[in-house]
C-alpha cells in the first residue's frame, strides 16, 4: 500500500513502551474498583464459601442422610454427632441446610435467570420499538406491579403446588417488572446513539442491532439486577416456603426449614438459627456484591 | 428538462458517466405533535458513477435527512417519505421493504456519520464491527473476514492493524476512529458512499487527512461520494458538482468552478461571503447571513429565503420560485438574475 504512505499515519508508541504501561481495558478497571469495595469483596468471598458449603458438603451429606429420620434421635441440641441438632422426626440439621442450601440457592440462580430473560425481552421490546408497544408492555409492567407480589406468589404456589420448578418460574414471572423497566430506560436512551444508526447503516438487522449492539451497553445495570434479583427470589422462596405454599418436604430447603421449627422457637432454637443464618448470610452477601457491583461498572465513576 | 440536467464535468464535456442514483422529487416530513415539519421539499438531483457530489447548507436544511430517507434510516413514524422516487441502479429504493434496504445499507450504498466518538458501539470491539457486514453480505469465514478487516485498516491507514483489530473504539483516538468508520463502510465495496459530515467533529489536521483519504479510496475504488457539509472550503477541494439546500429544497446545483466564480442564488453568494479565504484582505469582515433558517413547521408561501435576501422583492414573497436553467448544468431557485439584477419569468 504505497497510497498509504503518502497520508502519513500518526506517530504511535513503540510496542515496547505500550507494554510497560497497557491501557485498563473497562472491565481491568471495573474490577479494580471492585476489589477495593470492602464489603463486596466479603460477600464474595462468603458467597464462594456458600456455595462451597452446599455444594461441596452435598457430597458428604448427601440427600438420602437429609432425609434419614430417626424417631429416637427426635429434637435433639447440637452435638458432636450431630452438629446443628435434629428436627422433630430426627433428621439431621446440619445435611438439611446443606441439601436445603442447593435446592435453595438452584431457586435463587434459575429464578434471576428467568427473570432477566423475561425483563430483557419485554423492556428492550418495549425501549427499542416505542409507541404502541412500548405502551401496552409497560401498562402490562405496571399491572403486575400493583399487585402485590406475596399475595400474588401465594396464589400461584397454591394452584400449581410444591414443586420446584414450578416455585421458579412462578418467582420469575412475578419479579421481572423492575427489570424490564431498567432495560426500557437503558434502550430508550441508547437506541438514540449514532452507533445504532451506524450499525443500521450497514445493513444489520434489527435482531441483532437490539441484542448484539445495545443490550451489551445496558449490561452494567442489568448485572446488578440480576445479582440482586438472585436475593429476591431465595428471599421469596423463603417466605412462601415458611407459609406452608413452596418447595413439600421432604425437599429441604432453607425456607421451609423455617416452617418446621415455628413452634419451637424457644424450646428448640438450632431449628431455625441455622437456616436463618444463611439465609441472612446469602442475601446479605449477594445484596453487598450487587452494591460493589454497581459502584464498579458505574461508567462515570473517576476512581480506578 | 432531461438535457438541460445533465451536468458538465470540469473540461466541459457532457458526462457520459452512467446515472448511478437518480433522486426524483422527494419530499419527506415528520408528524409531530405541534404540527407536520416539512424538512424535504420536493427535491430531485442525479448522481452518476464514480461522481463527488457536495450537499451544502445551514443545519437544519434537510441535508441528512433527505440523505437518510433513501437508505431507511429516519423513524418511521414520525417520519414519512410523502413523495418521490429513488432510483439507485433502476431500483426504486423508497418502497423497499426493511429487508431489501439491509441488503442495500453496507452493501452497495454505504454511510459514514458525523461524530467517530459515537458512531462506533463502545462495548464491541473493533474486529466485531469490522467484520460484522462482511460477514452479512459476503459468504465468508470469520478468519476470511478478519483478514480482510485488516486489509481495510491497512487501506485506511491505521499504523499495526493486526495488533489494533481487538482493541475498543475508546483505545483509537478521533481521527483513527473515524478511519476505522470509513473502513467498516468500505468493507463491502459500495458503489456509492454517503458521507455525512465526516470531519465536523474531528480537529482541522484531522480533517485534511480524512478528506484525503476520502479523495484516495474514491480514486482507488472508483466509488461516487456524496459529502454532506457545511464547510465550502472542503466543497472547493473535493467535489465536482455542488447542492445548495435551504429549508429543504435545492436553491442551487452546480458544478464547483461555477458556483465559486458565478454563484447563481443570492443564498450561495451568502454563504460564499461568510467564508474565510486566504486571498481576501484580512481587515475585511466575514459577511454573517442575518437572521436564521425558517421554521419548517409552516411551509413558506414564497420562497424561503425572502425574510433574509437582500435581493428580495415582491414576487419573492407571493411566489416560490422554480429551479431555473442557467447553463448546462447549473440551476438557481431565484426570480432574480443575479447576472443581470433582472427577475426573471416562469
Amino acid at each position: 500500500m504505497s497510497a498509504v504512505d503518502s497520508i502519513s499515519p500518526p506517530v504511535t508508541l513503540s510496542p515496547s513502551a505500550d507494554e510497560l504501561a497497557p491501557p485498563l481495558t473497562f472491565r481491568q478497571m471495573a474490577w479494580r474498583r471492585f476489589r477495593r469495595h470492602r464489603m463486596a469483596m466479603f460477600g464474595s468471598i462468603t458467597l464462594i464459601l456458600l456455595f462451597i458449603y452446599a455444594f461441596g458438603g452435598g457430597m458428604i451429606y448427601t440427600a438420602e442422610r437429609a432425609n434419614f429420620t430417626d424417631t429416637s434421635q427426635r429434637l435433639s441440641p447440637p452435638s458432636p454427632e450431630h452438629p446443628f441438632g435434629t428436627d422433630t422426626v430426627g433428621r439431621d440439621v446440619l445435611a438439611r441446610t446443606i441439601q436445603g442450601g442447593r435446592v435453595s440457592l438452584m431457586i435463587g440462580l434459575t429464578a434471576a435467570i428467568l427473570e432477566i430473560i423475561i425483563g430483557v425481552l419485554i423492556g428492550a421490546a418495549a425501549g427499542f420499538f416505542g409507541g404502541v408497544t412500548d405502551s401496552l408492555l409497560m401498562r402490562f409492567t405496571e399491572a403486575m406491579l400493583i399487585i402485590p407480589a406475596l399475595f400474588l406468589l401465594i396464589v400461584m404456589a397454591r394452584l400449581v403446588g410444591g414443586n420446584v420448578y414450578f416455585i421458579i418460574l412462578i418467582l420469575g414471572l412475578t419479579s421481572w417488572m423492575y427489570v424490564a423497566r431498567i432495560v426500557r430506560a437503558e434502550f430508550l436512551s441508547l437506541k438514540e446513539n449514532e452507533f445504532v444508526l451506524a450499525a443500521r447503516s450497514i445493513g444489520t438487522p434489527t435482531r441483532e442491532i437490539i441484542f448484539r449492539h445495545i443490550l451489551p451497553n445496558s449490561m452494567a445495570p442489568i448485572v446488578v439486577a440480576a445479582t440482586l434479583a438472585v436475593a429476591t427470589a431465595i428471599l421469596a422462596e423463603a417466605y412462601i416456603s415458611f407459609l406452608g405454599m413452596g418447595v413439600q418436604p421432604p425437599t429441604a430447603t432453607w425456607g421451609n426449614m423455617l416452617d418446621g421449627s415455628y413452634n419451637y422457637i424457644e424450646s428448640a432454637p438450632w431449628l431455625w438459627i441455622f437456616p436463618g443464618l444463611l439465609i441472612l448470610l446469602t442475601v446479605l452477601s449477594i445484596n453487598f456484591v450487587g452494591d460493589g457491583l454497581r459502584d464498579a461498572l458505574d461508567p462515570r465513576s473517576r476512581n480506578i | 428538462m432531461s438535457a438541460l440536467m445533465t451536468p458538465a464535468t470540469k473540461h466541459d464535456q457532457p458526462d457520459k458517466r452512467p446515472i448511478l442514483l437518480d433522486v426524483k422529487n422527494l419530499e419527506v416530513c415528520f408528524h409531530t405533535p405541534e404540527g407536520t415539519v416539512y424538512a424535504v421539499n420536493n427535491i430531485s438531483y442525479q448522481v452518476r458513477e464514480g461522481e463527488v457530489l457536495a450537499v451544502v447548507g445551514e443545519s437544519g436544511c434537510g441535508k441528512s435527512v433527505s440523505m437518510m430517507a433513501l437508505l431507511g434510516l429516519i423513524p418511521k413514524p414520525p417520519g414519512d417519505i410523502a413523495g418521490g422516487q429513488a432510483f439507485f441502479m433502476d431500483r426504486d429504493l423508497l418502497p423497499m421493504s426493511e429487508e431489501e434496504l439491509a441488503s442495500i445499507r453496507g452493501g452497495e450504498i454505504a454511510m459514514v456519520f458525523q461524530d467517530p466518538m459515537t458512531s462506533l458501539n463502545p462495548v464491541l470491539s473493533v474486529r466485531r464491527q469490522m467484520t460484522e457486514s462482511l460477514l452479512r453480505h459476503y459468504d465468508m469465514t470469520g478468519e476470511q473476514a478478519e483478514k480482510r478487516a485488516i486489509e481495510l485498516m491497512e487501506l485506511v491507514g491505521i499504523p499495526d492493524p493486526e495488533r489494533r483489530l481487538g482493541d475498543y473504539p475508546h483505545q483509537f483516538s478521533g481521527g483513527m476512529r473515524q478511519r476505522v468508520m470509513i473502513a467498516m463502510m468500505l468493507a463491502c465495496n459500495p458503489s456509492l458512499l454517503i458521507a455525512d459530515e465526516p470531519t465536523t467533529a474531528l480537529d482541522v489536521t484531522i480533517q485534511a487527512q480524512i478528506i484525503e483519504l476520502m479523495v484516495r479510496m474514491r480514486e482507488h475504488l472508483g466509488l461516487a461520494l456524496i459529502w454532506i457539509t457545511h464547510d465550502l472550503g472542503v466543497v472547493a477541494g473535493l467535489a465536482e458538482r455542488v447542492i445548495v439546500m435551504y429549508a429543504g429544497m435545492i436553491v442551487e446545483e452546480a458544478d464547483v468552478d461555477n458556483l465559486f466564480e458565478n454563484p447563481q442564488h443570492p443564498y450561495t453568494l451568502a454563504l460564499l461571503g461568510a467564508l474565510p479565504r486566504v486571498d481576501r484582505r484580512r481587515d475585511s469582515r466575514l459577511k454573517s447571513i442575518p437572521g436564521a433558517p425558517p421554521n419548517l413547521l409552516i411551509a413558506p408561501r414564497g420562497c424561503p429565503f425572502a425574510p433574509r435576501c437582500e435581493y428580495t422583492f415582491d414576487r419573492c414573497r407571493e411566489e416560490r420560485p422554480p429551479l431555473f436553467s442557467i447553463s448546462a448544468g447549473q440551476h438557481s431557485a431565484c426570480w432574480i438574475d443575479l447576472a443581470t439584477g433582472k427577475p426573471r419569468e416562469r
